[in-house]
């Protein structure tokens, strides 16, 4: 009785189950119309199969001779605007004023940072003209290219709105020129500079202590150094890391067609840009240090010639040296 | 306000590329450069399919956002445009655009291979409608004179529509109920973050 109930209800779902098997491709047949190309291309199926990467774009032929024109859609595009109207924005404004900010502080804080010891009246020389020679180089260059570069970036929100559309976009290609052949003596200038300095900014032991004692900048007393101290040494490869990056990335701007494409180029963009604000950030901290920042730092770039006490203060080593190489300090002139 | 796009139904395109010749001649195009072309996707496959393609006039245009100089314009029909006289070729429109419209007329690096150059929808630029400076500079303005962009208009399968995109979509619509398949409203979705449902 029981056995019987279990099969009589199996068979029942058997029937219910092939009734609609064999009912359904009956009911599509009826409703479906005739589709020759079942197999086509559809663009949901080719947007959604997208991959970020070596996939992010479709493509296919094209019988025009340009054959760049055969990539249909690049979605890509409208992630590269978000960043650069966006992220870009951010980052640089933060890396300027936060820079600018910061340094205001410090000033306010600590003021112009004095020879301690007061002038001592020699001088030793610490650049001659061909260091300083290249350093203004990359450094003309540098201002130049982060000027209009930043109007890249900027000009239009800060000022078009000043100067007229007409007035901004002629100043605009100026700026486009200037940048894309100042390129050209930085990257010289740059690849000079690591030759005639590299050989002083090795980092080692003594940077460490130079760090720990806050360089002498925010704690008290002055740590050794020699030619180049822990900061200038941080300096140094920023100048040099940061303007390799520049460089190549700048490279690929310049010449789009050996980038391969224009997600390189996108990508390229993306690394210029953030590394350009960074180190103009990191730029301006290096010229306030160098200038208004600290009482005989300029001289070093200015005439070459740097006061002894200043020396001894900031690179007591380097001074020991220079001494032992039988360096006679020259005595300035007494003021009249 | 009309707001006019553009609908290749992939479906009947047959890439004769009469709509790329007749855009270059009618136009004046420099060379080097299409405005239009035709980008045949899975070609030789059985389900290959050919799509013209020009610049969408994008809704929330990516190449106007990153213009430095903000030299584009958007017409009282959506069309996107700009001005030869403040582009200063910088390239970053070229970046952005997802469709590859934006091109110029030199090669070299950018800043010195002219002004950017792409499909108007027929509508000119910035001059006096249909002045010879405007012609000289961005083609015809066949929108100034009533009539819509030749690449369509001449479409001989009427594969490629152009005009407001409430009809242009309603007759896309139409084909695919009638006919019972379509392969999408290519670019739509990255244009103008829309779609027409198949
Ligand atoms: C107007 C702004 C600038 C001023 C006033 C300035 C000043 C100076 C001074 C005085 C020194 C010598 C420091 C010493 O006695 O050792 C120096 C060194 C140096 N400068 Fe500049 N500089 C400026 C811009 C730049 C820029 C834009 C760069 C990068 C491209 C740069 C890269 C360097 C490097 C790598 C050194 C050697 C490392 C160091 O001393 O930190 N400078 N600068
Ligand atoms: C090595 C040399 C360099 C090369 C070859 C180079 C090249 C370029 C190129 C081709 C562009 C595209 C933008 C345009 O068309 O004007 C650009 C943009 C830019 N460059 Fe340079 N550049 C170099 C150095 C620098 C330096 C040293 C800085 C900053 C300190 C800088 C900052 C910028 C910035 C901020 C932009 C705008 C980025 C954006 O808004 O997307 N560049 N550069
Ligand atoms: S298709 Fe390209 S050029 Fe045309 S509006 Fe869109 S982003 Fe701009
Ligand atoms: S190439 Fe011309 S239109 Fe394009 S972003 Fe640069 S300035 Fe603007």
């Amino acid at each position: 009785m029981r056995l019987s109930r279990s099969i009589l209800s199996f068979f029942a779902v058997l029937g219910v189950v092939l009734g609609l098997g064999l009912s359904s491709p009956a009911m599509a047949q009826q409703n479906a119309p005739i589709n020759p190309t079942a197999s086509s291309v559809r663009e949901d199926q080719l947007l959604n199969a997208l991959k970020p990467g070596s996939a992010a774009e479709i493509g296919g032929r094209i019988s025009i001779p340009d054959g760049k024109a055969a990539t249909l859609i690049r979605p890509a595009g409208r992630e590269w605007r978000e960043f650069h109207q966006g992220t870009m924005h951010l980052v640089g404004a933060v890396a300027i004023l936060g820079m600018l900010a910061v340094l205001v502080g410090f000033y306010l804080k600590r003021g112009k940072i004095m020879i301690s010891g007061g002038p001592a009246g020699s001088t030793i020389t610490r650049f001659g003209a061909f260091d300083r020679f290249i350093h203004w180089t990359t450094a003309g260059c540098f201002i130049v290219l982060a000027l209009s570069g930043l109007n890249i970036t900027f000009g239009k929100v800060l000022l078009m709105p000043i100067i007229g559309e007409v007035g901004f976009a002629a100043m605009a290609q100026l700026g486009k020129y200037a940048h894309n052949y100042l390129a050209f003596p930085f990257m010289i200038g740059l690849a000079l500079m690591f030759l005639v300095w590299v050989k002083d900014n090795i980092p080692g032991m003594i940077d460490l202590q130079w760090f720990a004692m806050g360089g002498g900048l925010i704690g008290k007393g002055h740590p050794k150094a020699k030619r180049f101290n822990g900061g200038q040494k941080m300096v140094f490869w920023s100048v040099i890391l940061g303007g390799a990056a520049l460089s190549v990335s700048g490279w690929y701007l310049l010449f789009p067609y050996t980038a391969g494409g224009v997600l390189n180029l996108q990508f390229w963009n993306v690394v210029h840009g953030i590394v350009g604000v960074v180190l103009i950030g990191a730029m301006l901290a290096h010229a306030y240090i160098g200038s208004i920042g600290m009482e005989g730092a300029f001289d070093a770039m200015g005439s070459g010639e740097v006061d002894l006490n200043w020396a001894r203060e900031h690179h007591s080593l380097w001074v020991e040296d220079e001494m032992k190489k039988g360096v006679v300090p020259a005595r300035l002139q007494a003021a009249e | 306000m009309a707001r006019m796009k553009f609908l290749c139904d992939a479906d009947r395109c047959i890439e004769c590329n009469a709509c790329v010749t007749a855009c270059k001649n009618e136009n004046e195009v420099p060379w080097g450069i299409n405005r239009r072309r035709v980008v045949t996707i899975n070609d030789g496959k059985p389900g290959e399919r050919s799509i013209s393609m020009a610049c969408m006039h994008c809704t929330d245009a990516p190449c106007a956002a990153v213009c430095p100089v903000d030299c584009f314009y958007v017409t009282v029909d959506k069309v996107v445009l700009h001005s030869k006289d403040l582009c200063i070729g910088c390239g970053y429109c070229f970046y952005a655009c997802p469709f590859g419209a934006p091109q110029y007329p030199k090669v070299g690096n950018f800043g010195s291979r002219g002004k950017m150059d792409k499909c108007t929808f027929c509508a000119g630029g910035p001059e006096a409608d249909l002045s010879p400076a405007e012609f000289q500079k961005y083609g015809s303005n066949r929108l100034a004179e009533g009539k819509l962009p030749l690449c369509a208009e001449m479409c001989s399968t009427k594969s490629l529509l152009a005009g407001d995109g409430d009809i242009i979509a309603k007759i896309y619509k139409e084909r695919v109920v009638k006919r019972g398949y379509g392969s999408g409203a290519w670019g739509w979705k990255t244009a103008y973050k829309e779609t027409v449902a198949i």
